[in-house]
């Protein structure tokens, strides 16, 4: 079962530190991230990828859905 | 496969490098000795050139300021980033910049131009970074707290547009220089505000960071936040990169002065250096970011970091009318006082906003 998140409209570095709490907390699983800028985009990718999730990217017209899973 | 480069620890390295070898170039084509980009000391230019300050030696429309939003503004429009947007806590987010510039001020710049000075041989500069990193360590508490100044909600283009547009303004001021009665607008004829690298070069070479910078996401204090917060080193490389790559130049360009006594607009009075950099850091850190990335901000749209920009200008304007900025003689008679009254406004911020004041509530 996945879990959801929106951290659409937060500022830096909220939505990286809000999506690296929840993986901390889920360990294993699918987790979907609702983001709307590109940079919340790179520095969520980038510290998932680091902690050995999988991330991918989906475009949805000028937001972004991104599902990271382990 | 363009925007996976961008984002690769590579970039960020080049991007570090050239900005580095690009203020050391400013420098020897004319911009102020370890200023050859510095956000805060720009903005302050800026403040004096408009009037809003009458700190003679430091009135001119820096054209790396306007170049860095127009840089970032073509990356945006590019790779489709611009986003109008607007609404978090905007009136917090101007404070935090009028409060970011005092501590600026009183240290005698920027998180860029603290990697620059120690580039250059400033000693005094270590305490700036000291300060900096402290300010930085304890918005990382109120962040690790729950901090949060809201969601931004999407907006009309026109919200986005307005700081290009008063980035243009600024443009044709410098390139006409209307000369009003009132004596505006000003520049200065002797100081740190008549030195100046050619318009046009200048304005090219903010651009091209400007343009980087929006695509590596590129921060100063994000550089030591994220090291500290989510122990994520890349935006630290590109600032490492930076300080090294401005160092070298300045050697290779007979730039690098060693000591503390004498350095150019610089005091010695370590403590305020010090003090003074722990509000810049505390402000740039509460409100997301350093003076360059909230100009590279405003660029792609975000309105919220054009007010804390504006906050940043008026700010300057406050600290050199009321003797908080400093001078190569020491703080201002009211530095020291400012940066005491700007900590705790800091702090209260921190606290209200945080989940900190929820939690003694509900105790």
């Amino acid at each position: 079962m996945s879990e959801k998140i929106d951290v659409r409209g937060l500022s830096c570095p909220l939505p990286v530190v809000t999506v690296r709490n929840k993986l901390l907390e889920i360990k294993k699983g699918i987790l979907e991230v609702l983001i709307d800028t590109g940079t919340a985009k790179d520095n969520i990718t980038r510290m998932a990828v680091n902690a050995d999730w999988k991330v991918e990217v989906k475009e949805e017209g000028e937001e972004y859905l991104l599902i990271i899973s382990k | 496969m363009w925007k996976q480069f961008f984002i690769s620890r590579k970039f960020i390295i080049f991007t570090g490098i050239f900005i580095g070898i690009s203020a050391a170039v400013l420098q020897k084509l004319g911009n102020p000795a370890n200023m050859g980009i510095c956000v805060a000391c720009m903005e302050r230019d800026i403040a004096g050139a408009l009037g809003l300050h009458r700190a003679a030696v430091v009135q001119y429309i820096r054209p790396e300021i306007i170049g860095f939003v127009f840089g970032s503004l073509i990356a945006a429009l590019v790779f489709k980033e611009f986003k109008a947007r607007s609404g978090s806590a905007p009136l917090i987010r101007f404070v935090l910049g009028f409060l970011a510039m005092i501590g600026a001020l009183v240290f005698l710049g920027c998180p860029w131009r603290t990697l620059l000075r120690l580039a250059g041989g400033d000693g005094n500069a270590l305490f700036g970074l000291a300060g900096l990193i402290t300010g930085i360590w304890v918005g990382i508490l109120f962040i690790k707290s729950g901090y949060n100044l809201g969601r931004n909600q999407r907006t009309y283009p026109l919200v986005g547009w307005i700081m290009p547009l008063i980035m243009m303004g600024l443009f044709l001021l410098l390139l006409f220089r209307p000369q009003l009665p009132s004596g505006a607008v000003f520049f200065s004829s002797q100081g740190p505000g008549s030195q100046n690298a050619p318009i046009f070069i200048a304005l090219l070479v903010a651009m091209v960071i400007g343009f980087l910078a929006q695509r590596t996401r590129f921060c100063t204090v994000a550089a030591v936040r994220d090291v500290i917060l989510i122990k994520d080193t890349y935006l630290f490389t590109g600032v490492i990169s930076l300080l090294l790559a401005a160092l070298v130049s300045n050697l290779i360009l007979k730039q690098f002065h060693s000591g503390f006594q004498g350095q150019p607009i610089a005091h010695i009075n370590q403590l305020w250096n010090f003090g003074g950099m722990v509000l810049a850091g505390l402000a740039f850190t509460l409100a997301g970011g350093c003076p360059g990335r909230q100009l590279f901000l405003s660029g792609e749209g975000d309105a919220d970091a054009a007010v804390f920009v504006l906050g940043m200008i008026v700010g300057a304007g406050f600290a050199h009318n009321f003797a908080m900025a400093s001078s190569a003689q020491g703080p201002g008679l009211w530095g020291p006082a400012s940066v005491i009254i700007g900590l705790i406004i800091c702090l209260i911020i921190g606290f209200s906003m945080s989940d900190l004041m929820k939690k003694k509530k509900e105790a």
